[in-house]
């Protein structure tokens, strides 16, 4: 690993001046998972590095809204642990324990792992599908964005310099809604998926109609997707293993996944289709039982 | 860029002044000589390097020592008495829980980790708490059984 100055923090204020003097060349740290590993790798050269993680008021997860907001600072493993989340959104907490190995949970964090913009983690697919927002803060002050529009490329995502993420929002599911994560992990259990899919399905009142479904998916783009067109064609239907493959099929167009160890792009886009059709059919189970 | 740090491993106050790029790993083995913990990987991903940080098992390899400043560290070096080796130690000699033993020290780490939060494991937690310690001799099947071994020993 190159040399580089360390500061830790006790306040987010002087965390962000830090960066402000710093420019380009500081980059953040909080769990480590990612950033050691790519500094070892020397994909990543900072001369400065800030650590948040004395920083007091990060490390919370809060109901909110009938939802949660998680700090930047919490765990995967606190995440997937946390009574609160496990009541309000079992599905999130399911999905963070998909991720690596319990060690690694216990130091990769929330923010950490959405700063870090990999479209194979796990966690951002099942954020998109809740409608989840990031918080950010900056010099400037403070904002808000959907999940969605925070990923931009590959390991790139929508913070400018100088800003940190400080949590995450996720609201509660409408009244009988279900929802779903389905990991394709054809290699080992710690491994990144092949092809992640996380569906939310919203019934109307009579219990039979889909009101609204949400499906994003993981590993098939250079950022996570959400299926659009998919949720759209089954806007306002009744059950029906036709339609879940219909709308499974109708992602192929949209991912764009690579060939790699894990598959090539054809497998993975086949296996895109197959998932999103899991994905529904579980999400729409969950949904009928919440009535 | 050197640091001076205060950490205290396995109950013990050390003071090192180490440059901040050193990872925890490497403060253990070479600035305080506790050679237990092993590099296999070096990416997270195999285990050898198990500790635990605040009692909670981490990856040292990609932990950077900075980062434990002012935290308690365990090693394996840690868990023995004066007299007798940690049950899950004398589990693992028991029912034959290792070969090479370069895996070892993570895996009696991870295992102790695992019966501190959960005394009495079922098989599927044990596993699925094990499956980032990686063992490319003995196989799983007796670690697994002298993680057993230590449950029912410590509920006797």
């Amino acid at each position: 690993m190159n040399a580089f100055e360390y500061a830790a923090p006790r306040t987010l204020d002087e965390a962000l001046a830090i960066l402000r003097e710093q420019g380009d060349e500081a980059r953040v740290i909080a769990g480590g998972t990612a950033l050691v590993t790519m500094m070892r790798q020397r994909l990543v050269r900072p001369s400065y590095l800030v650590s948040l993680r004395e920083i007091p008021g990060l490390e919370r997860i809060e109901a909110a809204n009938g939802g949660v907001r998680i700090g930047a600072l919490v765990t995967h493993r606190e995440v997937e642990t946390s009574a609160l989340v496990r009541e309000r959104l079992p599905v999130l907490a399911e999905t963070f324990r998909r991720v690596a190995s319990v060690r690694i949970r216990n130091m990769a964090t929330v923010g950490g792992a959405l700063a870090h913009a990999d479209p194979n983690q796990d966690p951002p697919v099942t954020l998109i599908a809740l409608g989840a927002r990031v918080e950010i803060r900056g010099a400037v002050g403070r904002r808000e964005l959907s999940l969605e529009e925070f990923f931009r490329d590959y390991y790139e995502s929508a913070l400018e310099p100088g800003e940190v993420v400080t949590g995450v929002v996720v609201p509660q599911l409408p009244p009988a809604s279900g929802a779903a994560y389905v990991k394709f992990l054809p290699r080992t259990a710690d491994d990144y998926a092949t092809v992640a899919v996380a569906a939310t399905v919203s019934l109307e009142p009579d219990g039979e109609r889909c009101r609204a479904a949400r499906i994003a998916l993981g590993s098939v783009g250079v950022t996570p997707i959400r299926a659009r067109a998919a949720e759209a064609l089954l806007t306002g239907q009744r059950f029906g293993a036709d339609l879940l493959k219909t709308a499974g099929e109708s992602v192929k167009g949209v991912v764009d996944p690579l060939s790699d160890h894990r598959g090539s792009a054809a497998y993975k886009r086949e296996m895109a289709a197959v998932m999103v059709d899991r994905a529904l059919t579980q999400g729409w189970e969950a949904a009928r039982a919440a009535r | 860029m050197n640091r001076k740090l205060r950490l205290t491993v396995n109950g013990t106050a050390r003071e090192v002044e180490i440059p901040t790029y050193r990872t925890l790993l490497d403060c253990l083995r070479n600035d305080l000589g506790l050679t237990g913990s092993k590099e296999g990987c070096g990416v997270g991903v195999c285990g050898a390097c198990t500790v635990l940080l605040d009692g909670k098992m981490i990856s040292s390899c990609i932990a950077l020592a900075v980062s434990a400043d002012g935290h308690e560290v365990t090693t394996v070096e840690g868990l023995a008495g004066d007299e007798r080796l940690h049950p899950v130690q004398q589990a693992f000699i028991d029912a034959g829980g290792f070969q090479c033993g370069i895996c070892t020290p993570g895996q009696v780490v991870s295992a102790k980790a695992l019966l501190d939060a959960i005394p009495n494991p079922t098989d599927a937690e044990i596993r699925e708490w094990m499956l980032g310690n990686l063992c490319r001799c003995t196989g799983y099947y007796k670690i697994i059984e002298s993680i057993r071994t230590a449950a029912q020993r410590s509920r006797a």
